[in-house]
């Protein structure tokens, strides 16, 4: 009983803690009742006595009442049976504040007895009750504890009683006290056994329960059809059934039902035609999902459809006993197993069609994904082979259905609505462009990295691609037909047939997704990647040719990878044949335009075979050998699969570990712009990763980079910029690219008045990053680089003018560039960029116009824009960098306004939010606010009202920080905020003079300043004075009034003044 | 004198054969040989079956048309049987032979009567064997017939409904693939590369009756060598 208790019995989700219940279910309703049946009448007059080991003991719902009777005595608050146990002298029976103890079945009887119709509650109750979860064991103890496994704790006890007998046969003292404890453990050992009996009778019971829910499902259904088949035959004596097969057409839905969609709302999953020796000649099955049941089979009238009704109820479990029960020839065929079994081989010619199914690496899904696609056609296939009169189109079709199928089939098996889905179309939604998560990663170093990554690239190719499919022949071009004869001939032809039905495939448009899709539809990719298989190398490369083509289309790439053909073609890799290996490479390039299928290729080795295809000899040699120009046309092919499959992160990891790096900075070196194009492409995907940025520049690429920028071709300097504009985080690439001359070229890809967004997103970029060195903004000064960022403020995509608007920003951090913006009129522009909506973008137009507000007229252009009630509302921007980069932008503004009480004032509202934004749990947000804060709090108005908004208390909680940069602007908005009523008290009262105290341990010397100008404030006050003191402020201010820094040394000696002052002041108290 | 003599003629011969095959001498004399083992029926003469053997065995032609028209395109003087430089040119052919080599080797093996054109009848004799598994359904010659047309349309390139050499030698320009488009009749990369190492490997001194055998051992050691590599 308590292996089903523990197993079978269906317990609530709380079951390991102490409220689990027992489920409503049938199936515990059923183990219930048997468990009472046994309490109720199982155990004999002396198993009923046996005492337990520990009570039982539950929460009842029985009252003294209703326990009462002959033999228990009733006292206030319990009721306890007369009876004791023989040697603990415990009462057998014990209910006390409606818990109820009982120690015999026989008391577990009586109970269930008077309880009545609350029998059934109060077992329950026992059952859950919190110490009995193992009833065995407090009845028999623990020695009897339901465990995993075997359990033999009946046969030691055996053993032990025997033992005892043996024992007490030889010795005679004490023979009767001892036979009485051997009569016990006979006793127990006779109810442990009926216990155990009851369990399996309990477990038997429950299994025939849950077998009865069972449903059927497709995979039966084609399972039970495939052994029948083989049990089909003509011949009367030797074969138990005439024939099986489905009915209707072979289209298989994605969840594998065979019956129409209409009907599979009612259950069913196909329609069997059943012809038997004897009986009703012609069976006609329907499979639904409660089972095998009978139909009318088709109605005359209407041509090919079913009459669903059922001539009969009965239903079967599953297709043998409804056979046995219809056919008497076949349930002794069965029973007698005198039939035979055929077997249905595949026939189809081993050169073509080879299946390869031996592929020695570890394949995973893929493969598995093909075994089930096999293992479905193979009824089908099978039925297509004898039925001659149907036509062989249609058969085409399961081919398709079957590999895609069962992408989805994981999510919904049952899928109703199955022919929506077909069609269903899911986009995923285009994460943010590349450059835009650049910037993210500029500035939130913390979490930014990792997302960086994958959204930078991973993402582009990931939309599910439109699924169409024709359903019916109707329409279908004439190149499906001439397509569908020469894969024909792939199919049963030799090699000659096979290079003559290759050659002519291409001479079709493959670029044409209608031959694309044929080539598909007619089953014609399982042929070609099978074809990779086989030791024809010219076949190899007759089908590498085509698979190159077709693979340009999306659908083909899921195909290919479905099928297993990368597995194949990073196999290839690794062939003598150069004209192999390059096709290969290409191909992959062209099918690793997804993450699955770039996931496969690193699996399977393919990166370190691709990284070896880069290596070539010579490169620019002035005679090349048709040998040497193979090798360099291999080696452009493996950069350009590297450029595929370098969108993935792990994937860069891979192939920087086999080396890749050098390898292309060889490359990189090569004159042919077709070579250059995938190498570049390659370093800039991976030139997000910090190692590969580092090697950049240390393997000598960038002046390769730099000198490539100059070429003619867009799509190469669209890459060599791009690749810049990643790699220019670093100081020394920046300084590089400068020494190369490569800033010239970049400022002049924008005056060249190209339309090309992307180059002008990555040339952007590059200047972008290239301006955060000094040097370089001297250098963009004099290319006159502002006027051309600024005429590209406006009217351009958002990758673009992000990266403007951050280059703009970096040029205004030198004075003479805020002049030039506002020259060539970019102020207003930069302003209207305020009001936009994406993030990155924000971030970089508030820094930007932050920088252009330090010059007095500039903020003049800005208020009268109204640009800082712009940056005031970005403050309510859920994005924190755009929150931080706004209330940075916001000082300068501040600073600068010329009456800028009056302006901060007139946004209602505003004062509020800035201060409530010191609840912030980001850094940078903080160390803005208050930074903005400081100079808010310059206006003694604004810092009344910013006090009556409570930022004394919200600044005191932060000083805890041990964040420079925060410190710094905090103490600054500390000192500032001082100038207002008791403000420093109320510092004092909040306790934040002692940490700023600890500030002047920092190393920064901004913290210093900052800190010492608060503690000057505060110092105002005596009890702060006091409290400075005891934190032992007067020594390292001491120190700091020695800085060559006149600010500090002037607060920090004002400090120790107030200190000092205080202390005279005190010391004459007490002498006067 | 006269073992002089022909020891003389015999150097020529090899330089002369060196000097149109472009290979090393001591392969040419590997090759001649070999020849002379080849040779069981009749001394310097190698006939159809002799030869058919080697070209199963070494170079994985298997087709019995192709295997009768190799050995008459060898065959130079269409004497039935193959002399000495035949065989050795013929097989130099095979394993250095330029593309343009091929091109009139394969024209050569297809031109079934030796008129200069490829027409469909030749196609169909050449193809009808090669549908492996023919539908049931469909009367197989059909699909033969469908076959030539597929081919008669890649490899005529001037539409004369006959395949001239010219015809041929562009379409083969233009895909490489269509050189062998009637059939295999040229030795693959692997066997080339296995049978070429074998002659170069092999001494004329140690060369017996039992030579056959060892040169299977050389075959096996060289595949091996090539699966190696």
């Amino acid at each position: 009983m308590g292996q089903t208790l523990r197993r079978a019995a269906q317990w609530t989700s709380a079951q390991d803690g102490s409220t689990g219940k027992l489920e409503f279910t049938a199936i515990n309703e059923e183990l219930l009742n048997m468990i009472l049946h046994f309490a109720e009448e199982g155990s004999s007059q002396e198993e009923s006595q046996l005492v337990f080991k520990k009570p039982l003991t539950w929460k009842t719902s029985l009252t003294k009442s209703d326990i009462e009777g002959p033999g228990y005595v009733v006292s206030y608050t319990s009721i306890y049976s007369e009876a004791t146990s023989p040697k603990g002298k415990a009462r057998l029976l014990e209910l006390k504040d409606g818990v109820m103890n009982i120690l015999t079945l026989g008391q577990a009887h009586y109970v269930l007895q008077k309880a009545g119709d609350k029998k059934m509650v109060e077992l329950r109750a026992s059952l859950e009750g919190k110490s009995n979860r193992d009833p065995i064991v407090n009845m028999l103890g623990d020695r009897f504890a339901t465990v995993e496994g075997s359990d033999n704790s009946i046969m030691r006890f055996h053993d032990e009683i025997t033992k005892e007998i043996e024992a007490l046969t030889k010795q005679t003292v004490n023979a009767e006290e001892k036979s009485k404890e051997i009569e016990e453990k006979r006793r127990m050992l006779s109810l442990r056994l009926k216990l155990l009996r009851l369990d399996e009778q309990m477990m038997s019971a429950s299994i025939i329960k849950i077998t009865n829910d069972v449903r059927l499902n497709p995979k039966i259904v084609d399972g039970e059809v495939m052994v029948l088949k083989k049990v089909c035959g003509p011949e009367k004596s030797i074969f138990a059934l005439d024939d099986i097969n489905f009915y209707g057409d072979n289209f298989i839905y994605q969840n594998g039902c065979r019956a129409a969609p209409w009907r599979q709302l009612n259950g069913d999953i196909c329609y069997l035609v059943i012809k038997c020796f004897d009986g009703p000649t012609t069976l006609n099955v329907t499979a639904n999902t409660s089972g095998y049941y009978l139909n009318k089979g088709p109605t005359n009238d209407k041509n090919g459809q079913l009459d669903y009704d059922r001539p009969d109820s009965d239903t079967y479990r599953d297709l043998v006993s409804l056979l046995k029960a219809k056919s008497p020839h076949f349930a002794t065929m069965i029973t007698q197993q005198e039939f035979t079994v055929t077997e249905h081989r595949d026939k189809d010619s081993g050169l073509s069609v080879a299946q390869h199914g031996q592929d020695d690496d570890g394949e995973h899904t893929n493969r598995s994904d093909r075994q089930r696609a096999n293992h479905k056609e193979q009824p089908v296939k099978d039925r297509s082979q004898k039925t001659q009169q149907k036509p062989k189109e249609p058969s085409l079709k399961w081919k398709i259905l079957a590999v895609e199928e069962d992408k989805q089939e994981r999510q919904e098996h049952q899928s109703k609505s199955t022919m929506d889905s077909i069609h269903k179309q899911r986009i995923k939604k285009r994460q943010q462009s590349v450059f835009s998560s650049e910037h993210r990663k500029n500035k939130e170093k913390t979490d930014g990295e990792e997302r960086f990554s994958e959204s930078s690239t991973e993402s582009e190719e990931e939309e599910e691609v439109i699924e169409r499919r024709h359903e019916a022949n109707a329409d279908l071009p004439t190149e499906y037909w001439q397509i569908q004869k020469l894969v024909k001939y792939l199919k049963g032809g030799n090699q000659t047939a096979t290079i003559i039905a290759l050659c002519s495939l291409r001479d079709f448009n493959l670029n044409q997704e209608t031959c694309q899709l044929a080539i598909r539809d007619v089953g014609g990719l399982e042929v070609l990647i099978n074809l990779l298989d086989t030791d024809e190398v010219k076949c190899k490369i007759g089908a590498l040719k085509i698979l190159k083509e077709i693979s340009r289309n999306g659908q083909i790439r899921r195909a290919i990878a479905d099928l297993g053909g990368l597995q194949t073609m990073v196999k290839i890799l690794r062939d003598q044949d150069k004209d192999l290996k390059s096709l290969a490479a290409e191909t992959i390039a062209n099918v690793a335009k997804f993450r699955r299928a770039r996931r496969t290729v690193r699996q399977h080795g393919g990166i370190k075979r691709l990284v070896n295809l880069l290596d070539c000899v010579q490169l620019n040699s002035a005679v090349m050998t048709p040998e040497m120009e193979m090798s360099v046309e291999v080696a452009r092919c493996g950069a350009l699969a590297l450029w595929s499959c370098s969108k993935s992160k792990k994937n860069k990891e891979a192939m920087r570990k086999a080396g890749a790096i050098p390898l292309l900075a060889k490359l990189l070196k090569s004159e042919h712009e077709n070579m250059l194009i995938p190498v570049v492409g390659t370093l800039q995907e991976c030139a997000s990763e910090p190692s590969y940025g580092l090697a950049i520049r240390t393997e000598g690429m960038i002046e390769d980079l730099v000198k490539n920028l100059k070429s003619s071709n867009t799509e190469l300097q669209m890459h060599c910029a791009s690749a810049i504009f990643k790699c220019a985080e670093e100081k020394e690439t920046r300084d590089l690219v400068r020494q190369y001359g490569g800033l010239d070229p970049l400022v002049g890809l924008l005056s060249s008045g190209t339309n090309d967004k992307q180059l002008l997103a990555a040339a952007t970029g590059a200047i972008w990053k290239c301006s955060i060195s000094p040097e370089n903004v001297q250098r963009f000064q004099e290319l006159r680089a502002i006027d051309l960022l600024v005429a590209l403020l406006t009217d351009q995509p958002e990758e673009v003018q992000v990266n403007v608007v951050g280059a703009l920003g970096e040029l205004a951090k030198d004075p003479p560039n805020r002049q030039a913006i506002r020259k060539a009129g970019g102020i207003p522009s930069l302003v209207n960029l305020l009001t936009g909506t994406n993030q990155a973008l924000l971030v970089n137009v508030t820094m930007a116009v932050g920088e252009c507000a330090e010059e007095p007229d500039n903020m003049a252009i800005i208020d009268k824009l109204d640009g800082v009630r712009l940056l005031w509302s970005l403050l309510k921007n859920h994005n924190k960098d755009v929150q931080a980069s706004a209330a940075w932008a916001i000082c300068p503004c501040i600073e600068n306004a010329k009456d800028a009480g009056e302006m901060v004032r007139s946004f209602v509202g505003g004062l509020e939010l800035i201060v409530s934004l010191l609840k912030s749990d980001d850094k940078e947000v903080l160390a803005a606010v208050c930074a903005a804060i400081a100079n808010i709090a310059k206006d003694e108005e604004n810092l009344a009202v910013i006090t009556d908004h409570g930022v004394v208390p919200m600044l005191a909680r932060l000083t805890n920080t041990n964040d420079d940069k925060l410190r710094r602007h905090l103490a600054e908005a500390i000192a500032r905020c001082c100038n207002w009523g008791n403000n420093r008290t109320a510092f004092g009262k909040e306790r934040a003079v002692a940490p700023l105290v600890r500030y002047l341990k920092s190393k920064d010397e901004n913290v210093h300043r900052s800190t010492a100008r608060a503690l000057f404030q505060l110092s105002k006050n005596p009890e702060n004075c006091i409290t400075m003191h005891e934190a032992g402020v007067v020594k390292p201010l001491i120190k700091m009034v020695g800085s060559k820094d006149e600010d500090l040394q002037e607060s920090s000696a004002g400090c120790i003044g107030n200190i000092r002052r205080l202390a005279l002041a005190n010391e004459k108290a007490r002498y006067s | 004198m006269a073992t002089k003599h022909s020891r003389q003629s015999k150097e020529q011969i090899i330089a002369n054969l060196s000097k149109i095959t472009k290979l090393p001498k001591e392969e040419v004399n590997h090759l001649m040989e070999r020849f002379n083992d080849l040779c069981r029926k009749e001394e310097g003469k190698l006939n159809r079956v002799e030869f058919r053997d080697e070209l199963n065995r070494f170079f994985n032609i298997t087709d019995d048309i192709l295997m009768d028209r190799v050995f008459r395109a060898f065959d130079k003087k269409s004497c039935g049987t193959l002399r000495q430089e035949d065989y050795v040119i013929g097989i130099a052919k095979f394993l250095n032979g330029t593309l343009d080599d091929h091109i009139q080797l394969c024209f050569d093996v297809y031109d079934l009567n030796n008129d200069g054109y490829i027409v469909r009848e030749e196609m169909f004799q050449l193809l009808k064997s090669c549908l492996v598994k023919a539908p049931t359904e469909e009367d197989p010659d059909e699909l033969v017939k469908e076959l030539v047309e597929i081919v008669m349309k890649k490899l005529d390139c001037d539409h004369d409904g006959r395949v001239s050499l010219a015809d041929f030698k562009s379409a083969v320009a233009e895909d490489k693939l269509m050189l062998e488009a009637l059939g295999k009749c040229l030795p693959d990369e692997k066997s080339k590369l296995t049978f070429h190492e074998m002659i170069r490997m092999f001494g004329g001194g140690r060369y017996t009756s039992t030579g056959s055998v060892s040169m299977s051992d050389q075959t096996r050691g060289g595949n091996r060598r090539n699966r190696l590599a």
